[in-house]
C-alpha cells in the first residue's frame, strides 16, 4: 500500500512551505473580500489556497488507502456541489449552519482517531498534543450538534421558538463540569488514556451542543451560527496543534477571529450580551403573547391602493426590510415597488439594520439578488439623520428594530437597542400580517402612532399589489 | 514544531485575523461568513492524514466520514460564496424596463 505520489516528508520543509503558501492565500482572499468588486476574486484565491493544501497533504510520504480517500472526496464534493447550486439565497443561514456542522463533525472525528491511534500504538500522548485533541473533540462535537439544531430550526424542521426543559441551566452547567472533569482525568492519565472515557466526553459534548442551542429562538440564530463558526475554527486550529500543521493552525485561527468579530458585532447591534443571547431563552417568556394583550389600541389600517398613493406622491421613500421580508421571500416584489417609484422620480433608499435578516449582511445579499444597487443600501447610522426629511418610511417585515420604545421607554426589554428611527419620518407604512408582537414579545408603539398606517398582509403579496397600483396611477 | 512556536503562530494569526476581518463591510458579512466557513473545511487535511495512514476498520470509517464532511464543507462553502458574490457584481446590466427578474442559479 505505498503511495504513488509520495513526494513530501510529513512535517518536512517542502510540505510546510506549501502550507505557508496556502494560508497566505487564505489571508489575501479574505482581504480582497473587503470590497464587492474584488470579493469574488478573493474567494477564488482562497479556494486555490485550499487546493494547494489538499494536494500537498495527498503527496505526503506514506499516505495510502487511495480508493477510500478518493471515494470519500467524490461523495463529499458531490453533496457540496449539489447543495450549493440548489440553495436559495433566503436559505443561506441554514446552509452555512450545515457546512459549519460538518466541519465541526470532521474535527471531532479526527480527534477521536488521534486518541485511538495513540492508544493502539501504546505510546504516551504528551500533554501538548493531548490537550489540543481534547479541546478539538469537545468543541467540534458541540459545534456539530449545535449547528445541526440551528439548521433544523432555520429549516423549520423543529419549532423555532425557544425549547427549554426545567432546570436547563443547571443541566448545562453540570454537563460542562462533567466534561471538564473527564478531560482532566484523561490528561492526568495521559500515558494510558481510556478510550471509553473519551467517547463519553464526545457524547456529553454532543448533548451539551443540543441543549445549548434548542432554547434559543429563531431570530437569535445568526448569532449562534456565527459563534459556532468561531468554535469550529478554533477546534480546527487545535487540531493543527495536535497534527503539527501550520495551515490548520492559521486557517482555523482566522475563522475563529472572524466568527468572534461577527458575533460581538451582532450582539452590540441587539444591545445584548452574548451570554444573554445564549442563556436567557429570550422571546420565550410571554407564552400567551401571540394575539396581543387584551386591550385593543387604536391604529390606522389601509389597503394597497392607499399605500400606493402615499408612496407615489412622495419625494423620498425609505424602505426598512426585516426578517419577515426574508421569510416571505419578498425581495423581488419590493424591488418592483422601488422601480415603479423611481420611474415617477421618487428617491428610494433601503435602511439596513445590522441584524436585519437571519445573519449579518443577509439582507444585503437578498437585496443584491433582487438587483438592488449597492449604493441604495444605507446603514442605520447613515439613514437615521435623514429620517426626519423622509416623506414615507415603509417597514416590511421588520418590527423590534423600529420600535420607538427602545429609545423612549427605559423600562422596555429592548431599551437601548439601536433602532432605525422610522417614527421620525413624515408618514410610516407598516406591512405586516397582524399587530402581533415581534420576536422580543413586546408591543410596538410605532403601530399606534398617528402618522403610521398598517397594511395587514403578507409582505410579498402586499408589495406586488402596491407595485401594480402605483403603475395604474 | 515545539509548543511555543505553535503558540506564536496562533497569536500572530489572531492579530492578522482581527486586523483583516474588521475591515470587511457589513454588506459583505454573509459572504465573509460563508467563505471563512469554507476555510475551516481545511480540517479535511486531518481526515486525509487519518485515512491515509489508517490500518483498521474503524479508522477507515472515521477517516472516510471526516473526509466526506470536510469536502462538503470546502466545496459547498466556496461554491456558495461564489454564487453569492456573483450577485453583487452583476451590476452593469442595461436597465431594460421590466427586466427585474434576475435569473437564478
Amino acid at each position: 500500500m505505498s503511495a504513488p505520489l509520495a513526494v513530501f516528508e510529513p512535517g518536512g520543509d517542502a510540505a510546510t512551505a506549501l502550507y505557508i503558501v496556502a494560508f497566505s492565500l487564505f489571508i489575501i482572499g479574505i482581504k480582497q473580500g473587503t470590497h464587492p468588486t474584488t470579493a469574488k476574486r478573493g474567494n477564488l484565491v482562497a479556494a486555490v489556497g485550499m487546493a494547494i493544501a489538499v494536494v500537498t497533504t495527498l503527496m505526503l510520504d506514506g499516505i495510502g488507502n487511495w480508493g477510500l480517500i478518493i471515494g470519500a472526496l467524490v461523495v463529499g464534493s458531490a453533496i457540496g456541489i449539489v447543495a450549493s447550486i440548489r440553495v436559495q439565497m433566503t436559505e443561506m443561514p441554514q446552509m452555512v449552519a450545515l457546512y459549519n456542522g460538518v466541519g465541526g463533525g470532521a474535527v471531532a472525528l479526527i480527534a477521536w482517531s488521534e486518541i485511538r491511534h495513540g492508544i493502539s500504538i501504546g505510546e504516551d500522548l504528551p500533554l501538548d498534543i493531548l490537550i489540543p485533541i481534547l479541546f478539538s473533540a469537545v468543541v467540534g462535537s458541540i459545534s456539530f450538534w449545535g449547528s445541526n439544531i440551528a439548521f433544523a430550526k432555520l429549516q423549520d424542521l423543529i419549532p423555532t421558538r425557544p425549547l427549554a426543559v426545567p432546570g436547563q441551566q443547571v443541566i448545562n452547567a453540570l454537563l460542562l463540569i462533567g466534561i471538564l472533569a473527564a478531560c482532566t482525568v484523561t490528561a492526568i492519565n495521559h500515558d494510558d488514556p481510556s478510550q471509553g472515557l473519551f467517547i463519553a466526553i464526545l457524547l456529553a459534548a454532543a448533548l451539551l451542543g443540543n441543549l445549548v442551542v434548542l432554547p434559543i429562538g429563531g431570530a437569535d440564530m445568526p448569532v449562534v451560527i456565527s459563534l459556532l463558526n468561531a468554535f469550529t475554527g478554533l477546534a480546527a486550529a487545535a487540531a493543527g496543534f495536535a497534527l503539527d500543521n501550520v495551515a490548520l493552525i492559521v486557517a482555523g485561527t482566522l475563522v475563529g477571529s472572524s466568527g468572534t468579530i461577527l458575533t460581538l458585532e451582532m450582539a452590540t447591534a441587539m444591545n445584548r450580551s452574548v451570554a444573554n443571547i445564549l442563556f436567557a431563552g429570550f422571546g420565550g417568556a410571554p407564552s400567551g403573547g401571540g394575539g396581543g394583550s387584551g386591550e385593543e389600541r387604536p391604529h390606522v389600517s389601509i389597503g394597497a391602493q392607499d399605500a400606493a398613493i402615499k408612496l407615489a406622491y412622495a419625494d423620498s421613500v425609505v424602505i426598512v426590510p426585516g426578517y419577515g421580508l426574508a421569510v416571505a421571500q419578498a425581495q423581488h416584489a419590493i424591488k418592483e415597488v422601488a422601480d415603479e417609484l423611481e420611474k415617477r422620480g421618487v428617491t428610494v433608499s433601503y435602511a439596513i439594520h445590522p441584524v436585519a435578516g437571519r445573519m449579518p449582511g443577509h439582507m444585503n445579499v437578498l437585496l443584491a439578488e433582487a438587483d438592488v444597487p449597492y449604493e441604495q443600501l444605507k446603514e442605520m447610522e447613515e439613514i437615521n439623520p435623514e429620517m426626519s426629511r423622509t416623506d414615507v418610511a415603509v417597514v416590511v417585515g421588520a418590527n423590534d428594530v423600529t420600535n420607538p420604545a427602545a429609545k423612549n421607554d427605559p423600562d422596555s426589554p429592548i431599551a437601548g437597542m439601536p433602532i432605525i428611527e422610522v417614527s421620525e419620518a413624515q408618514q410610516v407604512i407598516v406591512i405586516k400580517r397582524s399587530l402581533s408582537p415581534g420576536f422580543a414579545g413586546i408591543d410596538n408603539d410605532l403601530f399606534y402612532e398617528p402618522n403610521t398606517s398598517m397594511v395587514f398582509s403578507d409582505a410579498k403579496a402586499a408589495a406586488s399589489e402596491i407595485a401594480a397600483e402605483i403603475q395604474q396611477l | 514544531m515545539d509548543l511555543m512556536t505553535k503558540i506564536t503562530i496562533f497569536v500572530l494569526a489572531v492579530f492578522v485575523g482581527f486586523e483583516v476581518i474588521s475591515k470587511v463591510p457589513t454588506t459583505l458579512h454573509t459572504p465573509l461568513m460563508s467563505q471563512t466557513n469554507a476555510i475551516h473545511g481545511i480540517v479535511m487535511l486531518g481526515g486525509l492524514i487519518v485515512a491515509g495512514y489508517a490500518d483498521d476498520g474503524l479508522e477507515y470509517a472515521i477517516g472516510a466520514i471526516a473526509i466526506a464532511f470536510g469536502a462538503i464543507n470546502i466545496v459547498g462553502g466556496f461554491m456558495v460564496t461564489d454564487r453569492m458574490l456573483g450577485m453583487f457584481s452583476k451590476k452593469p446590466k442595461p436597465k431594460a424596463g421590466a427586466g427585474g427578474k434576475g435569473g437564478g442559479t
